[in-house]
């Protein structure tokens, strides 16, 4: 078997005598990420696209109607290095970021859990525990980051899920607050009220949550009435994500350092177009909110922000009967931030494998090569200078795989 | 069903129903702080929390009738419903719906007509208007369907029916924002779910997989022979029957969709012929409505399902594979399990779930019996009260606290509030259904938008009286809380934080947003 020739090891650089560049102190203005979930398991074979040789053939091949075209092709993939292009509607707004070393691509990763399920799946990721013990729902792995960074205490890391609920990955001890972006609604419950109804909570379990939710909300007022502020001044109004990136960048640039959002609409069984398409909408509309929530952050705060994107499995390589794509197992996730190291800037990272027949899983979906709780591991050790204890208690028992993202 | 039977049944129940709440109330009473002796206050007050529970939320009209009727023969009712009795003003506005009026298959055709007749104009400006009347229209059906389901939740004395109506839709859901469904999901409600919600798993499940919206929304419309879609196959093993974890493999998935192979919805256009159905399979081809087994696009190919051969040919495949998972224990549990979420904790205990499952599985799948063992239970009394409430819960059951039997004119501020604490009606994106527990509800941006809709009903509740938008509102604008019978008996179980709160309202409408504020009042 030839398939340790097929193995490439790119950017796996080990992190030997504290060569890792930390960002600063996860403290007021210092490191700051954000995580977006894609909900629904987007296809990421037509994200990043194989582009030569035999893995391209193959790529055209098992996906008749739907393939990306190859670069210079009418909507064709754009060339990202001598293997991978990137699907064309992220032209205008990832692919320049790329081109300027501030985002990365690791394929096949994710992780592995085989159930297929998004729900199962979702859950798992978000929670962040190793797969052979029993879950503890309450527990997910963003929360207990904010817990080992700033001891529990919100005064040294402020958690926010940009969401209507709480999801699971902040789920836990560690304070953490909610608020969806999307439409913000007038106040009603004035200053007084708010304090007679903070104290009817004070001996309960839900005077956390209750106290939270009137601080953020002051906090998503601002930040809104700045944009309107802004629009009165000519600027152009956001729609649909970008609108809640750019909410998400003025936030988390002012008060928050760990962020969560969720964008759903990627379980493209049906119809889910190539070049152009449902699909490539989806795409466009999820490049430009990243753009522009770059954009937004400036470039201070932007060197000090990661942001990745993660989904919770991938899509079968074959295209299925209805020009879709069903549930698969690995995945591509991205990686952007204004410091993102050299070596991994404008790169497309990790272990990686020749696209074939027989390198896909069960014959039909990537092969998870770059386990999701070790990337993200490897990520928080230089993000943050966490100790061997302190990964251990973000991801209990991982051996962290370093690809100096940062 | 035997008269006689399910009377004796309901004479050994009621013994035990009022043993264990008869205890309940003993325990309880023992940890309630009283200010003046009064025998009958804990009694009303459990009353009033169970109440709670078994209906969207307890009002002072189903206290009284409860009081009238007592509550074993309360609960039969509810078990067992008869014909829903609305008050009229609330009928009325339900006969009027276009959705009562026309049915599912000649309003999708009228639909469908519509759209492809916008799509068919040649000039880019009428085309855009076209279009844009069609998604009003689906829209507008949309709100229908919310609305009717929301005046039966107010207002139905059949209250558990409709309880396990939202109950089922969740479990079985489908998202009106994918394709037609906007047209569709008022009649899925009215004919797969609301009959069966009560009645036999397996008549549900199998209404559900006959229903256009249920095929359309997990694709199994495009599942065909040499084409398979496992869209819906996943989910009916994984989310509507066994659950996932239970033990079916990744084969069984594929195994279920090639049972499933041309299982779908008839064409909608007036003009399309029949399928062409090859001579041999003719027999094999069924049309119902909108339902259509196509046997061109059905996989005749032998089968294994769960280990078992699948020994039906054609449709009858999908019946057996039905029977099998309706029937199988880890069904029974999953089910069980759901519904002791829903109804008493966000972890039921493992005692309980377990003597559901076993009358789910005795009963061959009777939801009411099921239903029945869960209210029994001592389990059930000892959780009365600590139930968190989802949205839905929350602004029905304020709702229902405010106004009583007072019919709403115009229930759309409420599917707004109802919208605006994340849960729409119908509009879950995905087939898991809403979560139905505290981690997934108590947030702190769910909490500062719960204050506020405990402020609209509170202050300005009379904008469900309104059949004008602009008109000015009644005087007064707040709802009588403070008078209410229901109010009165449970104010002495609040906390004295709360009774704080209260005694600082500045006005009738501060003290009920505070009410309706109170953690009381997130409990069920």
């Amino acid at each position: 078997m030839q398939r340790r020739n097929l193995l490439k090891m790119l950017a796996a650089v080990p992190l030997a005598g504290g060569a890792g560049r930390l960002l600063a102190a996860p403290s007021a203005g210092g490191a700051k990420l954000l995580v977006v979930f894609l909900r629904g398991a987007y296809d990421c074979a037509n994200l990043l696209v194989p582009i030569s040789g035999s893995a391209a053939e193959f790529y055209a091949a098992s996906r008749p109607t739907i393939a990306v075209p190859r670069p210079g092709q009418p909507n064709g993939a754009l060339a990202l290095d001598a293997d991978w292009g990137l699907h064309p509607a992220l032209a205008s707004s990832v692919m320049p970021l790329f081109q300027k070393q501030q985002a990365a691509f690791i394929p096949f990763a994710g992780t592995d859990d085989l159930s297929r399920s998004h729900f199962e799946t979702q859950d798992s990721i978000e929670l962040g525990q190793a797969l052979d013990r029993t879950r503890d729902y309450r527990s997910g792995f963003l929360n207990r980051l904010a817990g080992v960074l700033g001891g529990g205490s919100l005064a040294a890391v402020s958690p926010i899920a940009f969401t209507d609920q709480l999801p699971i990955a902040l789920r836990g001890d560690a304070k953490a607050s909610n608020m969806a972006l999307g439409a913000v609604a007038r106040n009603g419950i004035d200053a007084r009220q708010s304090s007679v109804i903070e104290a009817m909570y004070r001996n309960t379990a839900l005077a956390q949550p209750v106290a939270e939710g009137f601080s953020v909300r002051d906090e998503v007022q601002r930040a809104v009435k700045a944009e309107m502020d802004a629009a009165g001044r000519n600027a152009m109004t956001a729609k649909g994500f970008e609108l809640v990136a750019r909410r998400m960048a003025r936030l988390m640039k002012e008060r928050f350092d760990l962020g969560f959002v969720d964008v759903g609409g990627w379980d493209t069984h049906v119809g889910q177009g190539a070049g152009t398409g449902y699909l490539a909408n989806r795409f466009e509309e999820l490049g430009r909110g990243v753009a522009a929530f770059a954009q937004e952050m400036g470039d201070e705060a932007w060197r000090d922000t990661v942001v990745v994107v993660i989904s919770e499995f991938g899509r079968t390589f074959r295209e299925n009967g209805n020009k879709g794509t069903d549930h698969g197992h690995g995945t591509v996730y991205w990686v952007l931030g204004g410091g993102l190291a050299a070596q991994a800037g404008g790169r497309v990272l990790g272990e990686q494998v020749v696209l074939s027949q027989p390198a896909l899983f069960q014959n039909r979906d990537y092969p998870v090569l770059n386990e999701y709780r070790a990337v993200f591991g490897g990520l928080f050790e230089r993000m943050y200078g966490l100790s061997p204890a302190q990964l251990n208690t973000v991801f209990g028992g991982v051996a962290p795989r370093d690809l100096g993202l940062v | 069903m035997n008269a006689a039977r399910s009377w004796s049944a309901w004479h050994r129940s009621s013994a035990k129903l009022a043993t264990s709440l008869l205890a309940a109330m003993l325990i309880g009473a023992c940890g309630i702080p009283r200010s003046a002796p009064n025998v009958s206050a804990p009694d009303e007050a459990m009353q009033m929390r169970w109440l709670d529970r078994v209906s969207w939320g307890a009002s002072a009209t189903d206290a009284q009738q409860l009081a009238h009727q007592g509550m074993p023969a309360w609960l039969a009712r509810q078990l067992h419903p008869g014909p829903e009795v609305l008050p009229p003003a609330v009928q009325a506005q339900i006969d009027a719906m276009t959705i009562t009026r026309t049915p599912v298959e000649p309003l999708a055709r009228s639909l469908d007509a519509q759209r492809r007749a916008a799509d068919a104009l040649p000039d880019e400006d009428p085309k855009k208007a076209a279009r844009q009347a069609y998604q009003q229209e689906m829209q507008r059906l949309e709100r229908e369907a919310q609305q009717r389901f929301v005046l039966r939740a107010l207002y139905s004395p059949n209250q558990l029916q409709s309880q396990m109506t939202w109950f089922w839709a969740n479990h079985f859901n489908v998202n009106a924002r994918k394709d037609n469904l906007r047209a569709l999901v008022g009649d899925y409600e009215e004919n797969a779910i609301r009959p069966h919600a009560l009645g036999r798993f397996r008549d549900l499940l199998g209404a559900t997989l006959r229903h256009p919206a249920m095929l359309r929304y997990l694709d199994n419309a495009q599942n065909a022979a040499n084409r398979i879609n496992e869209n819906y196959a996943r989910e009916l093993m994984e989310l509507h029957t066994l659950g996932v974890g239970s033990g079916y493999s990744q084969a069984d998935v594929q195994e279920l969709a090639r049972v499933l192979t041309g299982v779908g919805v008839a064409s909608l256009a007036a003009d399309a012929p029949s399928p062409n159905v090859k001579p041999a399979l003719r027999g094999d081809y069924v049309r119902d409505g909108l339902f259509e087994f196509n046997p061109n696009r059905h996989d005749y190919g032998p089968k294994t399902l769960l280990g078992q051969p699948i020994t039906q040919r054609g449709l009858a495949e999908v019946d057996e594979a039905l029977d099998r998972l309706a029937r199988a224990p880890a069904t029974a549990r999953f089910v069980s399990t759901r519904l002791a979420v829903y109804f008493v904790a966000d972890v039921p205990p493992p005692a309980l779930v377990d003597r559901m499952s076993a009358v789910f599985l005795r009963s061959d799948g009777d939801i009411a019996a099921v239903l029945r063992a869960m209210f029994e239970s001592p389990e059930f009394t000892a959780s009365l009260g600590s139930k968190f409430r989802d949205p839905v819960h929350y602004v029905i059951g304020n709702v229902r606290l405010a106004y009583d039997d007072r019919p709403a004119l115009n229930v759309n501020p409420l599917i707004g509030w109802i919208n605006r604490l994340g849960q729409p009606l119908y509009g879950h994106e995905t087939p898991d259904g809403y979560a139905l527990t505290q981690a997934a509800w108590a947030s702190s941006g769910q909490m500062a938008g719960r204050f506020e809709i405990a402020r609209a009903i509170g202050a300005s509740g009379a904008v469900l009286f309104r059949t004008d938008d602009k008109a000015p509102l009644e005087k007064p604008a707040f709802p009588p809380l403070a008078q209410s019978a229901a109010v009165r008996t449970s104010l002495p179980a609040f906390s004295a934080d709360t009774r704080d709160a209260l005694a600082q309202a500045k006005s009738p409408q501060d003290w009920n947003t505070f009410l309706l504020a109170s953690p009381e009042r997130m409990r069920r």
